[in-house]
């Protein structure tokens, strides 16, 4: 069986590495369809840790590419560094895919990872299997009203897997650590980052990996209390529309749509949410659907599974005392 | 200076798009436009112009790979005020891959050759985020891998000076300022500013706008390294998806509403 390659997703903290719920999600998939390795690009120090981390769900290997050479440079060199990888791989019996968090960085590092090994690009997958004739992957396009089965036919398949579209399957791993030297051309070295200010923590799941999502839109009226009350009581994540966004009212962020987050959790609630298509990109691969608003006719109420017609200022804290009561 | 700004003809998302028997999207028996995102692109471009120096001396071409209808797109994007454009128009094209489209984009912009590293004429290389049919957010990154460029992606706030680009990019987990010098390849996001509407001015200041059609030859890109059949993915597959089932909308009467909603979401074991 072939080696497939995850890329840890995560997040360098000064306290060690916050490792997001995908890795584990996509090395569950690479389970299915060769044998699991993961790559660590990250300070080398906390190599050992994420192997802990990662060997608890199959990976057998983790390649640690040190980027203290490289994180001063968005994606290009991260890209560089897996083709190494890749090709170096590939001599000692060869990748059966490489898996990459759906991210915005995750694509544009996939996108030229494809281009300099050769192969083809497949991005958003929301499932992989095991074919015939390699990896076949399912995308939910077109804001999900059609659903298609595409495979790589050349190179090294290159897919990228949206949050949220397996559940993490603890298994047996070795988690050896094999660190990998790379050399970052100057090409890559182009676009410098020269300041970055990291997301403010909310206490809350983040957006994209949360199994419940509660939004809101311009229904609210700029008060959000409601929302983020009913999402505590819930343990979900906090969402937005659009409209919501560039009234101020929310960071960008926390947008949910084509131009913003694209989310899957097993339940969305949309309280005060016209239901615009740009909105329905984001979130209509959502499992279950439930939402409220005033208006009666308003297109969200197409898409539920549940829905109360009324004003969200009154049923939301209705529902959120609910909850509560009935969590105990 | 010169800008070039690639715009997609994509078809209308409130239209009904569908795939058809070979499995590609129709782009051709359904309503087409600009791409939405891609009109963002256009108006960082003439602002970019506008703020220069010397205005005339920055032009800003647009460059679009697609179908014959393609050129509606291209003449929108002269309609906001672009100067000229570029369609690569070939019938073997249909049905690309993300790989081949970058291949002729990249060639495309080549043709004109240059003097700099990546033999092309243009300082700057604009998109928009994502196109709003395929939306895989990969052009920007793929064609400055194969034009050997910087990649100045997802742009909300762009500044430039002299050859110096400076952005600020709100990515996954952070917010970064990124900066790179021309040549370079930018892509800008909705948050970048709205775009202009087309004047009636520049409607009629559009029709005589010149627009150079292209073929595969014209760029040196050989047919049988793009389309459909030389793709290197290939769809299996297409379903559409069953309407979703008619879920059950109660209207709320003195708290009826939630108290039915939190029995749903309790046999659902949300609770
Ligand atoms: C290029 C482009 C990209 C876009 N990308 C995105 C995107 O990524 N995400 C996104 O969300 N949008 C996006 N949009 C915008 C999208 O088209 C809609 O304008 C937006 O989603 C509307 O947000 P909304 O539903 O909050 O507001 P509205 O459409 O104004 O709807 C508000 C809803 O709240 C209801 N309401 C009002 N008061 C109450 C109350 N007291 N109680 C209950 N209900 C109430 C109303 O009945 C209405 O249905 C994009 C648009 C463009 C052009
Ligand atoms: C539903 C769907 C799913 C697809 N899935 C895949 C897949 O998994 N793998 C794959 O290799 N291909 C796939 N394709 C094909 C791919 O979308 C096209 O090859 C496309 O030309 C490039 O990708 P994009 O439209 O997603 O561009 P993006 O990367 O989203 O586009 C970003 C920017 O690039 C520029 N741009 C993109 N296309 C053009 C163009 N034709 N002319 C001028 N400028 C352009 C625009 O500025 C645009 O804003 C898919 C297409 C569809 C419709």
């Amino acid at each position: 069986m072939s080696e497939i390659l995850v890329v840890v997703d995560h997040v360098d903290l000064p306290e060690g590495v916050a490792i997001k719920k995908s890795t584990y999600e996509m090395l569950t998939l690479a389970a299915r369809i060769g044998v699991p390795s993961a790559v660590f690009i990250g300070p080398k120090a906390k190599g050992a840790g994420v192997a802990e981390a990662v060997k608890r769900y199959g990976a057998q290997r983790l390649y640690v590419v040190d980027d203290e050479d490289l994180k001063s440079y968005p994606v290009a060199p991260k890209a560089e560094a897996l083709q190494q990888l890749v090709e170096k791989t590939s001599q000692s019996g060869g990748v059966g895919a490489v898996l990459i968090t759906s991210s915005a960085e995750g694509k544009e590092v996939a996108g030229r990872l494809a281009i300099t090994t050769g192969s083809g690009l497949i991005t958003d997958a929301i499932d992989i299997e095991a074919g015939d004739d390699g990896p076949l992957t399912t995308q939910s396009v077109f804001a999900g009203s059609y659903t298609v089965k595409a495979r790589v036919t050349r190179g090294t398949p290159i897919i990228t897997v949206k949050p949220n579209s397996a559940v993490p399957v603890e298994a047996d791993g070795a988690g050896q650590v094999d660190e990998v030297a790379v050399t970052v051309s100057e090409a890559a070295r182009g676009a410098r980052i020269v300041a970055s200010q990291p997301r403010a923590v909310t206490g809350r799941p983040e957006l994209t990996e949360a199994a419940i999502v509660v939004s809101g839109g311009r229904g609210t009226g700029g008060d959000f209390d409601p929302v983020e009350d009913l999402a505590d009581a819930l343990g979900a994540a906090v969402g937005a529309s659009r409209a919501a966004v560039d009234s101020g009212w929310k960071p960008h962020s926390y947008q949910i749509g084509q131009t913003g987050k694209n989310v899957g959790p097993q339940l969305y609630f949309a309280s005060g949410i016209s239901g615009a298509i740009q909105h329905r990109a984001g979130m209509q691969t959502s499992k279950t659907i439930v939402a409220v608003n005033k208006d009666e006719e308003a297109p969200i109420f197409e898409l539920v599974d549940f829905g109360v017609v009324g004003d969200l200022h009154t049923v939301l804290p209705a529902v959120t005392e609910e909850v509560r009561r009935r969590k105990g | 200076m010169k800008i070039a700004v690639c715009v997609k003809y994509v078809p209308d998302a409130t239209g009904n798009r569908h795939f058809q028997h070979d499995k590609t999207v129709d782009r051709v028996g359904v309503d087409g436009l600009l791409s939405e995102l891609d009109e963002y692109a256009v108006e960082q471009a003439l602002q970019i112009k506008e703020k220069a120096g010397s205005p005339d001396d920055v032009e800003v071409t647009v460059l679009c790979v697609g179908p014959e209808q393609a050129v509606d797109a291209v003449r929108k994007a002269l309609q906001m005020g672009a100067d000229d454009g570029v369609h690569v128009q070939d019938d073997a094209i249909a049905g690309s891959d993300a790989i081949a489209t970058s291949l002729v984009l990249a060639k495309a912009m080549q043709r004109g050759g240059g003097a700099d590293g990546a033999g092309m004429p243009y300082d700057l290389v604009m998109c928009g985020m994502a196109s709003t049919d395929g939306a895989m957010s990969v052009m920007p990154a793929m064609l400055a891998q194969r034009l050997s460029l910087p990649q100045l992606t997802l742009a909300s706030k762009i500044e430039t000076q002299g050859a110096k680009v400076r952005i600020q990019r709100d990515g996954d987990d952070a917010t970064q300022v990124v900066v790179g010098e021309m040549p370079l390849v930018l892509s800008v996001t909705d948050q970048s500013g709205e775009p202009r509407y087309p004047s009636f001015k520049g409607i009629m200041a559009a029709k005589k706008k010149p627009v150079k059609i292209l073929t595969l030859s014209d760029i040196g890109v050989d047919a049988g390294d793009v389309g459909l059949s030389a793709a290197w993915t290939v769809v299996e597959e297409t379903t559409a998806r069953p309407p979703r089932e008619a879920g059950e909308i109660v209207k709320d009467e003195e708290g009826s509403g939630a108290r039915a909603l939190a029995d749903f979401l309790a046999t659902q074991k949300f609770i």
